[in-house]
């Protein structure tokens, strides 16, 4: 093998830049996808913060109704695609591998591949506001993003960068399956596996099951734009409730992509800080497959205005009624975890209590806009964005907020400032709940949603004043938040291994974890294995995080990489040509990128293995 | 959760409380207060309030809407109640101190999935009998009105089946009249993307879906003029899409519908005949028909109906009034809002056709003059 041309020898980059573009550590990768999607929530906060103001009063002119409709849609596409579902993917890497004991994931190669496709689409998305954003809105309803009624290049960005996006989900979450599945430490049966661990398997699950129905809608879409089929087009036959279909019946198990990783972050967080083992630990997985098999029956709640007929409508009410049941169980069976427990209030836990408080919120508004006949007064409403910011925000970001301060310690090797980690807790409370709260007044005295401004005398003006002034406290937070990590990743105390007393196998290492994670593959007896180790349950020493010994030069570890990178970048010049399909020569550029894909995936496959023991780098 | 104090994992940041912890405490007491009594400064009164219904359907939406919202806050008052009470009663008090270990309760467990299940089953079931009682106009109705209503980019068209011959359908734009205390249906159709129509204090909206067949219908049970307002986004100027339901007794409305079927009165004023000479020169009348009747079914115009575009409210898809608060038509607002919209549709309406298509707006050596926009308004003022 080693004798072919293309078999350039790995890399071998300690540090530095070329380190991050080679990497396979999967620490290092959830860093860069953690980072990644930080950065793409904050603009996706900033397109938030500019439709907020033009809205604080009624016949502003501060952007333009164009404008506007870009930003509402770059919002939702941003926060949902590229910041939300990433920031999961993020605990995923670092996480997943820790808790079940592994050197890394399944296929560490292709786990940086999953980050660079996502960057490619991340960058291709936000780079489309040169020149004019998609304006269809995040669920791009046709005949909006029809050719006629949208020639511009935004719609085709949208649509490719939502294809790139997928071949990175995808590849994640095969990824992770694989992993969970066959990467387990001894002993670590599945109902061992801790519940964050548990909840990212089950997401996996759906991501691979939703993804190819949008995957199946958007070339259809691209089919009619490019080639002029006629799906979503009326006038030759298609019909346009065929996209809401194929939209809704990804975009509804989407919902609990995003959140089944934050309800995973919470059941991690909740027994570690009430010193009690999570409440029904087996009726919490369950519920979480429950609401996965369910999340699938109920995607025309969405529709209920479409006009499927009130048969339809009954049918989907009580659906989407019961997927209540499985969501309210998983609430309760945290309040049983945390009732008789000896609770200590730290940033993570409050983050996680928070969660709790305000999902709860979403969740009662969510069945309220299940009974339809009701529905039908709020769809299409501020009741809606309401509903779907204490869903997403009040209930995914706060708890993955818990996740990055819970898991800090173990990633940076340094503790944060709990003060500054309570005063953005309390400004993130305070601000969400000025932003959002007041949407559900707004809605139902009937201010339509996705509207760029209102006329004075509507009743609406005070409510969307308040809900402005509420996005610069979440600002004042979100400032209070970066300071923190920043400060606290340069100069915080060095942490323990195991600074909160922790239950799953992530803490019984040092932190930030070496290379290799391990030292010794764990053996486990338990459920919460470290825990009841530590209780000294499990037959064993009580140990010390870390443990001891220097046996690290027999460790194989999977070897750094170009090709994933140039792959990805293949990826993304091929997905740029499509867009821009006629640039110079017709379909050139995409023709070049698609050659690098195949020189990238070519050199991968029979990529060399350096010999471990002449290597210089542990 | 109020009494949640700030402690430190680490010894340097160990903290109990602190000045700005309290400050904040202080904050979230105040916008928790304020957000409550908004539930009470919701202004019922409000142009599209849901919680002021005047028609049966929206009567028994909001209903359903109260009994859900009941249900919903119980829950969510013990919930809450629930998590606070342990935050304060179980608040780790010894760093030393190991609860009992409890890991679950299997009764307990099944306890909190049936009793939900049951109370939302219960929910939907009840909620059913609303929901095809909105569906569509009840059996037992000795008489309905029907009329159509077409969704355009951005503005509404509505047609009547002419009362003296079936063949033809009375077209007007903007401003539906119905009669008071009878069931009215209405037949939804989009001629380009998909709107949807809504008249908060009549019912619920449902979505004007091209070629779908869709309807809905409402009853008014007072006279009066109802706000309505396209709700599903349906490109740039989805916020300026509106239109007015006025409710009438049934003789005025029999007599506003014959009214309507009359041809466009020609005005003798000399400024308003040279105006009708624009419409026709400048291609106004390419996309704005004066014609009052069509056969069913025929396609209507680009643009709105103008045939008595000076006998209604508003202008511009209820963007401008052109009547006083009491509804009459006021000359004076509709000449100056007419030459505001004449001179630039786009300020107003931003990315509608006129402005885009139309070559007195897109070729510069065609732009209407000062003079032709004042004889346009004054014929189009004359269209009682």
């Amino acid at each position: 093998m080693s004798t072919l041309p293309i078999a350039i020898p790995r890399p071998v980059h300690p540090t530095g830049l070329w380190n991050w573009l080679t990497t396979i550590d999967h620490k290092k990768i959830g860093v860069l996808y953690g980072v990644t999607a930080f950065i793409m929530f904050i603009s996706g906060g900033i397109e938030a913060t500019l439709m907020r103001i033009q809205l604080s009063q009624p016949e502003l002119d501060i952007v333009s109704a164009a404008v506007f409709n870009q930003l509402f849609t770059m919002h939702g596409t941003t926060m949902i695609f590229l910041a939300i579902m990433p920031l999961g993917a993020a605990f995923f890497n670092f996480v997943i591998p820790l808790q079940i004991g592994a050197r890394d994931v399944a296929f560490p190669r292709l786990n940086a591949f999953s980050y660079w496709v996502f960057l490619a689409g991340a960058l291709m998305l936000k780079l489309s506001w040169i020149g004019g954003a998609t304006d269809a809105g995040w669920f791009g309803y046709a005949p909006l993003t029809s050719i006629d009624q949208n020639p511009g290049k935004g719609i085709d960005f949208w649509i490719i960068s939502l294809q790139v996006l997928g071949i990175a989900s995808l590849a994640a979450s095969f990824n992770f399956i694989v992993t969970i599945i066959n990467m387990r430490a001894p002993g670590m049966t599945m109902m061992r596996l801790p519940l964050f661990t548990w909840m990212t398997f089950i997401t996996a699950i759906l991501l691979i099951l939703a993804f190819p129905v949008i995957t199946v809608a958007l070339i259809e879409l691209t089919f009619d734009r490019y080639f002029g089929f006629n799906f979503f087009n009326v006038s030759r036959g298609g019909s346009v409730v065929l996209w809401q279909h194929l939209f809704w019946v990804f975009g509804h198990p989407e919902v609990y992509i995003l959140i089944l990783p934050g309800m995973g972050i919470v059941s991690e967080v909740l027994p570690v800080f009430s010193r009690k083992p999570l409440f029904g630990y087996t009726t919490v997985v369950l519920a979480g497959i429950i609401i996965a098999v369910m999340g699938w029956m109920v995607w025309s709640h969405h529709m209920f205005t479409v006009g499927l007929g009130p048969l339809a409508n009954a049918v989907f009410t009580i659906t989407t009624m019961l997927i209540a049941v499985p969501t309210g169980i998983k609430v309760f069976n945290w309040i049983g975890t945390i009732w008789g427990g000896s609770i200590k209030i730290t940033t993570p836990m409050a983050f996680s209590l928070g969660f709790i408080a305000m999902f709860l919120i979403g969740g009662i508004s969510g069945v309220m806009h299940a009974v339809s006949a009701s529905d039908a007064q709020q769809q299409d409403t501020y009741f809606i964005p309401a509903h779907l910011h204490y869903v997403l925000f009040g209930g995914a970001i706060m708890a993955l907020t818990s996740g990055i301060y819970y898991w800090f310690p173990k990633f940076s090797g340094k503790m944060f400032n709990e003060k500054m980690g309570m005063l953005h807790f309390w400004l993130m409370m305070i601000g969400q709940n000025v932003t959002f709260f007041p949407m559900h007044f707004v809605g139902m005295d009937g201010m339509p949603r996705r509207i760029y401004t209102y006329t004075e005398g509507m009743g609406w003006d005070l409510w969307n004043l308040v809900s402005t002034l509420g996005v610069f406290i979440l600002i004042a937070g979100f400032v209070v938040f970066i300071l923190n990590m920043v400060k606290s990743w340069k100069s915080g105390p060095e942490a323990p291994g195991d600074p909160w007393d922790g239950r799953t196998l992530e803490w019984s290492i040092p932190s930030p974890p070496p290379e290799y994670n391990f030292k010794e593959i764990p053996v486990v007896r338990s459920l919460d294995d470290w825990w009841n180790t530590k209780q000294g349950g499990n037959f064993k020493e009580i140990p010390v995080a870390g443990g001891s010994g220097d046996e690290e030069h027999s460790i194989h570890l999977p070897q750094p990489s170009y090709w994933p990178f140039v792959t990805a970048l293949g990826l993304f010049i091929a997905a740029y040509g499509v867009v821009f399909n006629q640039l110079f020569v017709p379909w050139a550029i995409a023709i070049i990128g698609t050659f690098i894909g195949f020189v990238g995936v070519y050199a991968w496959s029979l990529e060399p293995v350096n010999d471990p023991d002449e290597e210089s780098t542990h | 959760m109020v009494t949640m104090k700030d402690r430190g994992v680490l010894g340097s940041v160990f903290i109990n409380s602190s000045q700005t912890q309290k400050i904040l405490l202080l904050l979230m007491s105040l916008a928790l207060a304020v957000l409550a009594t908004g539930c009470f400064i919701i202004d019922p009164n409000a142009n599209q309030s849901t919680f002021e219904p005047l028609g049966p359907v929206a009567d028994r939406q909001l209903t359903i809407f109260w009994w859900i919202l009941i249900g919903g806050g119980v829950v969510f008052v013990l919930v809450e109640a629930a998590l606070i009470y342990a935050l304060i009663k179980f608040r780790r008090r010894d760093e030393d101190e190991l609860p009992k270990q409890v890991h679950g309760n299997k009764r307990l467990e099944i306890l909190w999935t049936i009793i939900p299940a049951i109370v939302v089953i219960g929910f939907s079931i009840a909620s059913i009998d609303a929901l095809f009682y909105s569906a569509d106009v009840p059996k037992d109705s000795d008489k309905t009105v029907t009329l159509e209503a077409i969704g355009h980019q951005w503005w509404f068209e509505f047609r009547y089946p002419s009362p003296n011959d079936p063949e033809n359908e009375v077209i007007t734009a903007n401003e539906v009249y119905i009669p008071v205390g009878i069931p009215v249906r209405i037949n939804l159709e989009s001629v380009d993307v998909i709107h949807s129509f809504w008249v908060p204090k009549l019912a619920g909206k449902v979505d004007m879906v091209p070629s779908e067949g869709n309807y809905m219908w409402f009853q008014a049970d007072v006279p009066g003029e109802f706000f309505g307002q396209c709700a599903e986004y349906c490109g740039t100027s989805h916020a300026n899409m509106k239109f007015k339901v006025v409710a009438v007794s049934p003789p005025e409305f029999d007599k506003w519908l014959s009214d309507q079927m009359a041809s466009a009165v020609e005005s003798g004023d000399p400024l308003a005949l040279e105006g009708a000479g624009v419409f026709k020169s400048a291609g106004c009348s390419g996309c704005h028909s004066l014609k009052t009747v069509a056969k069913s079914g025929s396609k209507g115009r680009v643009g709105p109906n103008l045939a008595h575009l000076a006998s209604r409210r508003h202008l511009a898809a209820g963007m401008m009034d052109s009547s006083d608060g009491a509804g009459n038509v006021n000359d004076a607002y509709l000449q100056e809002n007419l030459r505001k919209w004449l001179e630039n549709p786009s300020e107003i309406k931003p990315g509608n056709i006129m402005s885009s298509q139309a070559a007195v707006y897109t070729d510069p050596d065609k732009s209407l003059t000062e003079r032709q926009i004042s004889a346009l308004v004054a014929y189009l003022t004359s269209l009682k």
